[in-house]
């Protein structure tokens, strides 16, 4: 796997990755849907222009977790959160939060792509013209185009915006909508597994892309892929059965783990 | 034997073969069930098949062809005896007949001696004892009633012997093919499918004689009307007084009636639109699970209330109090207690008609909405839209399509309904625009046409043929194209 990337930008930010802020702090998070416990006193910490990658067996509470980070998890019925979890120091189950503007600051793109059945454009305009991002027609142009530049899609679709986004394939679909999650210009990207539906070239080409937002924004991916975990993240999460496992480098993740679940999981004897 | 004793017997002979071929197989399977091809019920069931289905068969039949029989043989000796050619007076001398063959069982044998010889009045005597003749009898009608009763005594005798026999003939049958390998299942499961196939025939068929007959009774019609005057004429007046003259056949413009068809309809779907939307919208999007399960239901028993009960609640309640308020505004106003709205109105039966259309309006929507991908959703609401914003912007415009298909479905039942337009919208028919105003539509003008005593054979009254299926070419072009638009729309996610 050939990464393009701006090799001393990356360094720069691994050598001050211990130094790094923490964007957001998970203490003691636990989800309850209905009667069911889903996840059990988490404390995960997640830095700032990182890409925390969070892994484990099916059902392990890790897109609970990652759900829980934009209170996505508030649409579901019966779906209950515990615990405290902080957004530049603020709590964001706090009554005084918004989670509408929560939500515009912590985005999200999903396992399946799903864009709506609206026309390329429109498909990125449409988080600006909820949050009033754009006065003018010709600032609307300037964010959609500079949203499918940074998603590495605009080249390809510049000629057909007004097509419906349903139409295009679908590694190019979830790249609309990863720009169209960059467009409201979040400061956190939460991804689902978002490679888990495409093919391995299109998902080499946004695995590319999570390296480039590196630099801009603070990102969570959930995986079930290990290797992909390897390629993207800079810290890596496990989870078993609700539970936090551990947590660390990346790289010491896969080379040296603490604990034996981990390791056991790595080398691929359970999950 | 009376028909339905027949009929159980054949019934207990099919049990009892039942059991028999069960406990046949059983025994054959030598208390090793997969030895047999198909298990012990298939083998009672195969056995019953054969004992009843020919029997019930032969009994159909003849229950049919007997009567036909028996009263050609009865009218062949009557016209014998009285020369009577007439096809008319024939059949009139046959119903006396059979009346009187009817009360000749009531009769002691020495009456009947008398009456035979023509010294008694039959028909005071039958008529004391409640069977009530339409002419006098003379001795020739007694002797045919005679014939008439052995008759059917004979074959109702031969029936029952023939059916039995038939039904004992089966079962031997159905038990003596009992073995091993004889596929009993697989001959069940054909008479099922066989069963299964009549009944989706029966129902396939009947539409198609439906439209057929009406078909058949437009063109009688339209021989003495021409289409033209019918489909673009302005004046509807069918004359009832003149029926039967063939000099003055009356007017029948269809064009007031589907003004005001259309006009009720359209006031209806005006209330039950935004209404029926707004409340699949709460149900599907905003409505707590709980709230969702007892809510809904409510909504859809409204879907379940007789059009006619809506129909006395637009006649007793919404129109007298249109017509009040109408006073009390106008009072208001002017100082002059006059109603502009009349309590028979197209806003009387519009809005009672909205009313009933709503749970249509709601149930098919909320269908249609909550089958919107939940990835929609999750994709508006993490960009930060609101409930509001994304069931505006996304999930709306999403279903659009299906929402349009399910508006067509109500409005081709808007047009269609008739109990409350005949209490509620009036039987003028006019064509104007003042919703105040009682106007007609076609369902009133063909109950109008078809309640009293007129023959099928004026304009007066096969006008409702053509103004049924005219409304029935309509109904169905508006089912078709939402069906259509509905398909349409679910190729989209599936």
């Amino acid at each position: 796997m050939n990464i393009i990337t701006d090799t001393a930008l990356e360094k720069a930010l691994d050598a001050k990755m211990n130094t790094t802020p923490l964007k957001m702090i998970g203490k003691d998070v636990s989800v309850y849907y209905g009667d069911k416990r889903a996840l059990f006193d988490v404390n995960l910490n997640v830095r700032q222009n990182t890409v925390t990658a969070l892994i484990g067996p099916s059902g392990c509470g890790k897109s609970t977790f990652l759900r829980c980070l934009n209170r996505m998890n508030d649409t579901i019925d019966h779906c209950r959160v515990t615990g405290l979890i902080t957004l530049d120091e603020q709590n964001i189950y706090d009554s005084a939060i918004d989670v509408v503007e929560l939500r515009a600051r912590v985005g999200m793109v999903f396992q399946k792509p799903n864009p709506f059945p609206k026309s390329i454009y429109e498909n990125v305009a449409y988080g600006p013209r909820i949050h009033g991002l754009a006065r003018t027609k010709s600032e609307m142009d300037q964010i959609v185009e500079s949203s499918l530049q940074k998603a590495g899609l605009f080249n390809e679709v510049k000629d057909r915006l007004n097509e419906p986004g349903t139409g295009l394939s679908g590694g190019q679909q979830q790249r609309l909508c990863i720009a169209r999650a960059v467009a409201v210009s979040p400061e956190v990207i939460l991804m689902d597994e978002p490679c888990s539906a495409l093919d391995p070239i299109a998902t080499a080409r946004v695995e590319e892309l999570i390296h480039e937002l590196r630099a801009n924004y603070t990102i969570v991916i959930v995986t079930h892929s290990m290797q992909q975990a390897a390629r993207v993240s800079q810290r890596t999460a496990m989870f078993h059965m609700g539970n936090l496992v551990e947590e660390n480098d990346t790289d010491k993740m896969f080379t040296n783990p603490d604990d034996q679940r981990t390791q056991d999981y790595i080398m691929g004897r359970f999950g | 034997m009376t028909t339905s004793a027949i009929i159980m017997i054949i019934i207990g002979l099919g049990i009892v073969t039942y059991l028999v071929g069960r406990a046949r197989a059983v025994t054959l399977s030598q208390g090793k069930l997969s030895n047999m091809h198909s298990r012990p019920v298939y083998y009672g069931a195969y056995a019953a098949i054969c004992a009843m289905l020919p029997a019930l068969a032969v009994l159909v039949v003849w229950l049919i062809a007997a009567p036909i029989v028996v009263e050609k043989a009865v009218k062949t000796s009557l016209s014998e005896t009285t020369q009577e050619i007439s096809v008319a007076t024939g059949n009139l001398t046959f119903g006396t007949v059979r009346a009187i063959a009817g009360g000749l069982t009531k009769l002691t044998p020495e009456e009947l001696a008398r009456a035979k010889a023509g010294e008694i009045n039959l028909r005071e005597i039958l008529g004391a004892r409640g069977v009530p003749l339409a002419s006098e009898t003379d001795p020739a009608m007694v002797a045919a009633a005679e014939d008439y009763n052995a008759l059917n005594a004979t074959s109702r005798m031969a029936m029952t012997g023939v059916v039995l026999l038939v039904g004992l003939l089966g079962a031997a049958f159905g038990l003596r093919r009992i073995a091993a390998r004889f596929r009993a299942r697989n001959g069940v499961e054909r008479v099922i499918l066989v069963a299964l196939i009549a009944a989706s025939c029966i129902a396939i068929l009947t539409t198609v004689g439906i439209v057929g007959s009406m078909l058949s009774e437009t063109l009688r019609f339209f021989a003495s009307v021409s289409p033209s005057e019918f489909f673009f004429g302005t004046v509807w007046d069918p004359r009832f007084s003149a029926a039967g003259n063939a000099n003055s056949a009356g007017q029948f413009g269809l064009l007031p009636l589907l003004a005001g068809t259309l006009y009720i309809a359209f006031v209806a779907m005006l209330f039950a639109v935004p209404i029926g939307l707004f409340a699949a919208i709460y149900m599907a999007e905003y409505a707590s699970p709980m709230l969702r399960s007892t809510a809904k239901p409510l909504l859809e028993v409204l879907a379940g209330i007789p059009s006619i009960v809506y129909g006395f609640f637009a006649l007793i309640t919404v129109g007298p109090f249109l017509r009040d308020l109408s006073a009390n505004l106008n009072g208001l106003v002017t100082g002059n207690y006059q109603s502009f709205i009349q309590a028979q109105s197209v806003l009387t039966a519009g809005l009672v008609m909205g009313i009933m259309l709503i749970p249509f309006v709601s149930s098919l929507s909320d269908d249609i909405i909550t089958q919107v991908p939940r990835a929609m959703r999750d994709g508006s609401l993490g960009l930060g839209a609101t409930r509001s914003e994304t069931i505006k912007r996304v999930i709306l415009p999403a279903a659009l399509p299906g929402i349009v298909g399910a508006l067509l479905l109500t409005a081709s039942r808007a047009v269609g309904e008739t109990m409350i337009v005949v209490l509620a919208a009036g039987v003028a028919a006019r064509m104007q625009l003042n919703p105040f105003e009682p106007m007609t539509t076609v369902t009133v003008k063909i109950v109008n046409q078809l309640t009293g005593d007129l023959e099928f054979t004026s304009p007066q009254t096969l006008v409702a043929f053509a103004l049924g299926i005219t409304l029935f070419v309509i109904t169905l072009c508006l089912n078709i194209y939402a069906l259509y638009i509905v398909r349409k729309y679910r190729e989209q996610y599936e």
